[in-house]
């Protein structure tokens, strides 16, 4: 092996960015349509009806047990044969994100509002609020500060994790980074790249996550 | 829809026999890899509280490393970046010598990616003991290695067994993402199957049936070492871990 | 004013308040006392509808608890109430706590519910504080909020559940100093607290509590001079001995 040379990474700069805006734009809608997802299950929970809160306690349950490999798998297949026509890996990835990571939001979202203290509900109520408007002003709001570190965490873990569209082919930054790797021979200098990027901007959103939470704790 | 169902597929021969060969290595990965992630992630776990912050400082970074690295290019780096930036003759080694590459790179992998999240998890339940108990331990005479073994980790232990099992839960999903160095576990063979008969529902909620009973089965050893902790006069699950 | 008419309420098969009874008059002060666990919260939260009974009626102001036609909130908003742990709304500061209710229930604008959250800060002492979160101040200040909150209300009736007993000893003063005045200006309380201090002060009557009964319904005066069952004296020689 010659000596780590950085041209090869210079030189396929333009395909490697094209790549980390896929891999941007996947994060951003997963992570969008995860928490709307999300929340809806955990509302399914939450609610005094019985059968609609075992439904979404099963959806949770059996999506956190199974990998995301295999999420995308089941939906690289089932979304072509449910919609009758081929829509190609990007949208077939976006939707497993979307279901699959809805069930991990949910679960943050619940515990969220479990974890507001029962007596913040009384309080309210006992100044003649009503259920909607103490969920509203009262249990809400808290419940969003005691969520949000929790839901840039998992964001940062679905940024990590969209790299598995790998299995599918789309062409991700780690995909693209792995054609340029075959291309060029060269998969010691691209696959340390690799890593490093993922590592700055995982560790940057940490950091950031970390000094505003500092300056939220009041 | 047109989708012919045959349910008989994945009881079919070689079918069969590869989605449980897939099970058996999925298994076999996760609990070798854990074997090595558990120790290791106490020692890093504990070292990161420990009194040298030399030391405090390099397991944190060593957390951090494996932390914010997606799983996947930790194999890749593994697997086909290792080899080429070790002397040569333990690269050839790797790469001609070993008997199973996929399977020993993929699982020394998962340890170290895992040990990483397990030392945080130890971490904060030295945290959240406390400094009462160190200095009790202390003053009583013992040395940090005492004060570790004999309390801090006992204690650490019973407050962290729920983020521990899942972790535990996490790392047979996790071993699932070998398949892109080439082991065949269960995922793998599921899609292998899929690929042979075109029978993607069968193969996939067997495989799904598979991890499901994976996992309710860990819940259920969860629970009873949980019980068995609680007996034993620990903290139990009580006093949760924010 | 109140009227509390034989009131049951099990939690599954375990009955907690039995047969209980007492009309509480405009102006006074009812002190609720008797061991832990025999039901004085519960009986206080009956009073405005936050725990629910089986059996018997709770009519406020003319208006019977369990009635269809009655409006549980409108009702709630002119039953104050103080707990135990404050509960004040982390996530606003003091005045914001004061007026959420005013302004989402009783419609008042914006400016005239800071007005009167003004006044009732100064009233309570801590009119330098209204900007500030609830984190930022003492317990006794807290607790000083929290009935400022409820006052803002205007209620006709004030609850209390235990104000000082998460209080640190040199605070309960400023609480129960607020708490003196409030019931000199002719407000009428129930108040359960293990304070005989403020008993004897301002207290009308007491209703003394035991497993679930309202074993005695004196004069203040009489139940500290003469109590009639054994279980009020055992009580009340715990009481002092402490
Ligand atoms: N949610 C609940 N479920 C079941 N039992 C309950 C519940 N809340 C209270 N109890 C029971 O009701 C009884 C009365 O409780 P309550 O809180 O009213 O007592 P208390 O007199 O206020 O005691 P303390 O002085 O400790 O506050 C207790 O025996 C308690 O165990
Ligand atoms: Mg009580």
């Amino acid at each position: 092996m010659s000596s780590f040379d950085l041209s090869v990474i210079t030189q396929n700069i333009p395909w490697l960015w094209a790549g980390m805006q896929l891999t941007i734009l996947l994060t951003l809608l997963a992570v969008a349509g995860g928490i709307i997802v999300g929340v809806i299950l955990a509302l399914c929970r939450l609610s005094p009806w019985w059968a609609l809160s075992a439904a979404a306690k099963l959806y949770v349950n059996l999506f956190r047990s199974i990998p995301l490999v295999l999420a995308v798998f089941w939906f690289y297949f089932l979304v072509p044969i449910v919609t009758g026509h081929p829509v190609g890996p990007f949208y077939s990835v976006l939707i497993a994100f979307v279901f699959f990571e809805g069930a991990y939001f949910a679960e943050i979202v619940r515990s969220g509002i479990q974890g507001v203290r029962r007596g913040q509900l009384s309080a309210a109520l006992s100044t003649g609020l009503s259920h909607v408007q103490a969920l509203r002003y009262v249990v809400m709001p808290q419940a969003i500060r005691n969520m949000y570190p929790v839901l840039v965490t998992r964001s940062i873990i679905i940024f990590q994790d969209t790299s598995l569209a790998f299995v599918v082919g789309l062409t991700d930054f780690l995909t693209s980074a792995n054609i340029v790797a075959n291309r060029e021979g060269r998969p010691v200098e691209i696959y340390c790249f690799v890593a490093v990027v993922y590592f700055l901007l995982c560790y940057a959103a940490e950091a950031g996550l970390n000094l505003s939470k500092r300056r939220v704790a009041r | 829809m047109s989708y012919r169902w045959n349910w008989g597929i994945i009881f079919e021969q070689p079918y069969l026999s590869w989605l449980l060969q897939g099970l058996g290595v999925t298994v076999a990965l996760s609990c070798l890899a854990w074997a090595i992630a558990l120790p290791l992630g106490t020692l890093v776990g504990s070292l990161r509280t420990g009194p040298y912050r030399a030391i405090r400082l390099l397991c944190a970074w060593y957390v951090q490393a494996f932390r914010n690295v997606p799983l996947i290019v930790q194999m890749f780096l593994w697997f086909f970046v290792f080899p080429e930036v070790v002397p040569k003759a333990v690269g050839f080694f790797l790469k001609r010598q070993l008997p199973i590459p996929e399977f020993t790179m993929g699982c020394l992998c998962l340890a170290l990616y895992t040990s990483a999240r397990i030392a945080e998890i130890i971490r904060s339940g030295l945290e959240a003991a406390g400094n009462g108990p160190r200095n009790a331990a202390l003053a009583s005479g013992m040395t940090y290695y005492q004060a570790y073994r004999y309390v801090l980790l006992p204690m650490s232990f019973r407050l962290t067994m729920p983020p521990l099992t899942s972790e535990f839960l996490a790392i047979f999903k996790n071993s699932s993402v070998a398949l892109t160095i080439g082991v065949l576990e269960l995922t793998a063979q599921s899609h292998q199957v899929e690929s042979f008969t075109f029978q993607g529902f069968e193969a996939f909620t067997a495989a799904t049936v598979l991890y499901a009973l994976i996992s309710w089965a860990c819940l259920g050893i969860a629970g009873a070492v949980n019980r068995q902790l609680s007996n034993a006069g620990g903290l139990g699950t009580e006093v949760a871990i924010k | 004013m109140i009227k509390i008419d034989g009131v049951c309420k099990w939690y599954g098969s375990h009955q907690v308040l039995t047969e209980c009874s007492a009309s509480i008059a405009r102006g006074e002060v009812v002190v609720v006392c008797g061991p832990s666990g025999s039901g004085k919260s519960t009986l206080i939260k009956c009073i405005n509808g936050l725990e629910s009974f089986q059996r018997g009626d709770i009519v406020v102001d003319q208006e019977s608890i369990k009635s269809p036609k009655t409006k549980i909130y409108k009702l709630r908003s002119r039953v104050g109430m103080v707990f135990q742990s404050f509960e004040l709304y982390p996530h606003l500061t003091c005045i914001e706590n004061i007026t959420l209710a005013p302004q989402k229930v009783l419609k008042r604008s914006r400016d005239e519910s800071i007005d009167r959250a003004k006044t009732l800060l100064k009233q309570v002492g801590l009119s330098a504080h209204g900007a500030k979160y609830p984190s930022q101040l003492s317990g006794g200040q807290q607790q000083r909020v929290a009935i400022a909150r409820s006052l803002a209300m205007d209620p006709l009736v004030m609850l209390f559940d235990e104000p000082t007993s998460a209080l640190d000893p040199e605070m309960i003063n400023e609480v129960l100093d607020v708490m003196v005045d409030l019931a000199r200006s002719g407000m009428t309380m129930v108040v359960v607290t293990h304070e005989m201090g403020f008993a004897q002060r301002v207290g009308t009557r007491v209703l003394f509590m035991d497993a679930g009964v309202i074993v005695e319904d004196r004069a203040c005066s009489e139940f500290f001079d003469r109590p009639e069952s054994d279980r009020a004296r055992a009580f009340l020689s715990s009481i002092v001995r402490r």
